[in-house]
């Protein structure tokens, strides 16, 4: 691939933590790569496996931040629900013949605009080395 | 593009607002691009931008843009919505629109705060203001739930900051219910000598607060306990407090102190910090609230009642208070508001092995030397070292001890510069001939007046501040010495004292994780309660109804402390004093035409929020707290979430990935 090619991510990130700590890292005036668009949600629990495939078909990457595990989850046990979900769709992408490192899950909390920047700059370099994802239409 | 044309969307007439925020966004996002892109989108039909959309007159374009261009929908890009949601819808609503078809794009924080090329934050921007706006279009008119609320409060904690709040709400009228884990309220302060800058004596101003609780009417004191469930919601969460026994009846006790007399155990006093002895039998301080004595149940002997029994006598207990078989009792209460007061408490002197205050008697913390000092203490305020109860001549007081340090905490407590200085000026006081060393790193004492205070002892009290860091304390017959770099002589010195005080970190009390989580409230990287927006909403955690007040928000000194405790308080009064409270519209919804009745719904929901009835699932709106987990777990797909259906998170997917 050229060195010109920018992955683009789409980012489901609950409100509560994963959001509340991208707003972190701006108002640290943390920089990371423009690759990723987010989208705000309740909770990673209201992620299902197939909205995540929806976005990995317009997308190179797929990125689901969420409140820590065990016990952060604003709504309980939507992370463990997610958390499972995840797992097993990653079986599911090798199956398919996608790398599943496409898919990333993080536990962001609120207080982590350094993390929340490092993993955008981390995955963006990994999906650069995968190289765009061929999307079928 | 053109799906705002299919399924009935095509009525929608979008506007989007973009803001400047001053140059914050528009130094980085090319905000006519934005407008001129946005308008492309065939629901939009309208777009502008302005320097401040928040402001009054950023604000009233908007309405004028509803009312002339009979926009049904409200996307303002700006900064995010955990800022100005709420100030956004309520300016729609002013113009006539339900305040839910109004949606917030978040350029600043998540776009031109954290992004450097100009055309690729602004090709970013248009992507999450397409996707905002594809969600706008299918959000549906909502109104908030309204539901009734139990007007009363629970304070936990007992130190100053849950006294304060207590008080305050109890003051307007309203019941509290105040739990406290230890057998009297008070906390750290009521073992404090003097208080900063003033030099009040702790007791003298904190024991009528504490009797004030005592008395009042409105107020429900537990003490001796801890709470082990929240469940429900703002207005209505129902608590389970465990009350632990006391084994002495505080109605009848009437401290006649004869029980202590008989006792024949010993252990230290944990409001003496160790420095002196009590019985198994005790009062903490003889201003403790409960006026009560009660029976440590791990150091009694007459829990047998074969070997022990003496204060139980009924020549020594007159009244007949004591008994053997107190058992604990869980108490369960409905309450509308929490407020989470919890303290902190000091950093375990055995973590900071190098300072040896585990080790050597004359190396004590700052909350024993707090004892020394104080007239109701083990050497009746005459501050005598441990060791040989000698009074030392030469002291040195240790800021840091612990705090800013990435061995042990990385941020600053917060007040040890000014105790330290306070502990320095009192001791010269006292021994007006002593030799008082203060190592630092920063001097940090910063409040109303402190500065002052921190001139008094540099210049008249003449106490040596030493700027340096210390590697190492230990005691050699009898002389506790301290090794140390000078950093603005750089030089390594060793200074010989009598005696050594240690600042340690200020740290969140024991068991807070795990009341957090019971309350879904979060913590912070130093493990101290998270506040909603450092700014806007200090004292509110993110669970609504439930408040933070005190040194469990961040290290903070009695003055922050109590306003705190008084914000809090009134935070919570603006929830009591209502006499319904809406809860949120965005809650799970059921087509009863799709539903299987697979009950999986049942498992997936955390607030016991679903019930079937007739075979299907049914959601209660007001148990619902939207997460919707029973959404994505429904394989009929039979469950929706409102304004977060699966048409909108498809679209917005669609939106945020299509070509700019």
């Amino acid at each position: 691939m050229s060195e010109e090619f920018e992955p683009r991510i789409i980012a489901f990130l609950c409100r509560w933590c994963g959001y509340a700590g991208a707003d972190m890292a701006g108002t640290s005036r943390l920089k990371y790569p423009p690759t990723i668009v987010p989208i705000r949600v309740p909770c990673t629990g209201r992620i299902e496996m197939e909205q995540v495939l929806k976005a990995l078909k317009r997308s190179d990457g797929v990125l689901i931040a969420g409140c820590h595990t065990p016990g952060d989850c604003h709504y309980v046990r939507g992370n463990f629900q997610c958390f499972k979900r995840i797992a097993l769709l990653k079986k599911l992408l090798r199956q398919m013949g996608i790398n599943p490192s496409r898919i990333r899950l993080e536990w962001i909390s609120a207080t982590e605009g350094r993390k929340f920047a490092r993993v955008v700059r981390e995955f963006t370099e990994e999906l650069k080395e995968l190289g765009p994802l061929r999307r079928v239409e | 593009m053109g799906q705002a044309g299919e399924g009935g969307l095509g009525r929608e007439r979008i506007g989007v607002f973009v803001c400047h925020c001053g140059r914050n966004i528009a130094a980085t996002v090319d905000v006519k691009k934005v407008v001129e892109k946005i308008m492309e989108h065939p629901a939009v039909v309208h777009a502008e931008d302005y320097d401040y959309m928040c402001s009054r007159p950023g604000q009233e374009l908007i309405e004028r843009a509803i009312e002339e261009k009979r926009l049904t929908g409200v996307v303002v890009a700006a900064c995010s919505p955990s800022l100005h949601e709420t100030t956004f819808r309520e300016t729609v609503e002013r113009a006539g629109l339900n305040p839910y078809k109004c949606e917030i794009a978040n350029i600043r924080e998540q776009c031109s705060w954290v992004h450097e090329e100009v055309d690729k934050a602004t090709e970013k921007a248009i992507r999450v203001i397409r996707g905002v706006v594809e969600k706008v279009i299918r959000n549906e008119e909502l109104k908030p739930v309204e539901v009734g609320l139990h007007k009363k409060a629970l304070v936990i904690g007992g130190g100053i900051a849950g006294i304060r709040a207590a008080l305050d709400i109890a003051n307007a009228g309203y019941q509290v219910i105040l739990v406290e884990k230890k057998p009297t309220i008070g906390g750290h302060m009521a073992q404090l000598a003097e208080t900063f800058p003033t030099l009040d004596c702790a007791q003298c101003i904190l024991t009528p607060l504490m009797s004030e609780v005592a008395n009042h009417p409105n107020i429900k004191l537990l003490t001796l306990s801890e709470v082990i469930d929240v469940e429900g919601y703002v207005g209505n969460f129902h608590v389970k407090i465990r009350k632990n026994p006391r084994y002495v009846d505080p109605e009848k006790c009437n401290l006649c102190d004869n029980c202590t007399k008989v006792c024949p155990v010993t252990v230290p006093s944990e409001f003496d910090e160790g420095l002196s002895l009590r019985k198994a039998i005790y009062i903490p301080f003889p201003q403790a609230v409960p006026s009560s004595y009660l029976i440590d149940p791990e150091a009694c002997l007459g829990m047998n009642p074969v070997i022990c029994g003496k204060c139980a006598e009924p020549d020594v207990c007159t009244p007949g208070a004591i008994n053997f078989h107190d058992q604990p009792e869980i108490i369960e209460e409905d309450v509308g508001v929490i407020i989470v007061a919890t303290g902190y408490e000091l950093y375990k002197p055995e973590n900071l092995s190098e300072y040896g205050a585990d080790k050597y008697p004359d190396i004590i913390t700052s909350l024993q030397f707090e004892r020394l000092l104080s007239p109701n203490g083990p050497t009746g305020g005459i501050p005598r070292r441990p060791s040989d109860e000698k009074i030392p001549k030469r002291i040195a007081f240790i800021h840091c001890a612990g705090s800013r340090d990435e061995k042990h905490v990385p941020y600053c407590s917060h007040i040890c510069c000014t105790y330290c200085t306070k502990h320095g000026l009192l001791f010269k006081e006292l021994v007006p001939d002593a030799e008082v060393y203060s190592f630092y790193i920063d001097l940090r004492t910063v409040g109303k007046n402190y500065e002052d205070f921190l001139r008094r002892a540099q210049e008249e009290a003449g106490i040596q501040f030493i700027r340096g860091k210390v590697s190492k304390i230990y005691e050699e017959d009898g002389v506790v010495k301290i090794l140390a770099v000078d950093t603005l002589l750089n030089r390594r010195i060793e200074v010989e004292v009598d005696m050594a005080v240690l600042a340690l970190p200020m740290v969140p009390a024991d068991g807070i994780e795990e009341l957090a989580s019971k309350m879904r409230i979060q913590i912070d990287n130093n493990g101290f309660l998270q506040e909603l927006h450092p700014k806007l909403h200090p004292v509110e955690s993110a669970t609504p109804g439930i408040f933070l007040a005190g040194a469990a928000q961040s290290p903070k000194d009695i003055q922050d402390t109590v306003a705190q405790a008084s914000a809090a308080a009134s935070k919570a009064l603006e929830i009591l004093s209502q006499d319904k409270i809406s809860h949120t519209p965005i809650v799970a919804t059921v087509n009863r035409d799709l539903c299987s009745g697979c009950r999986l719904c049942l498992s997936a929901c955390p607030y016991g929020a679903i019930e079937m009835v007739d075979g299907r699932a049914e959601v209660n709106e007001i148990i619902c707290e939207g997460c919707g987990a029973c959404v994505s777990t429904c394989p009929s797909r039979a469950i929706s979430l409102r304004n977060f259906t699966y048409e909108q998170l498809d679209a917005m997917i669609e939106a945020v990935a299509g070509g700019i």
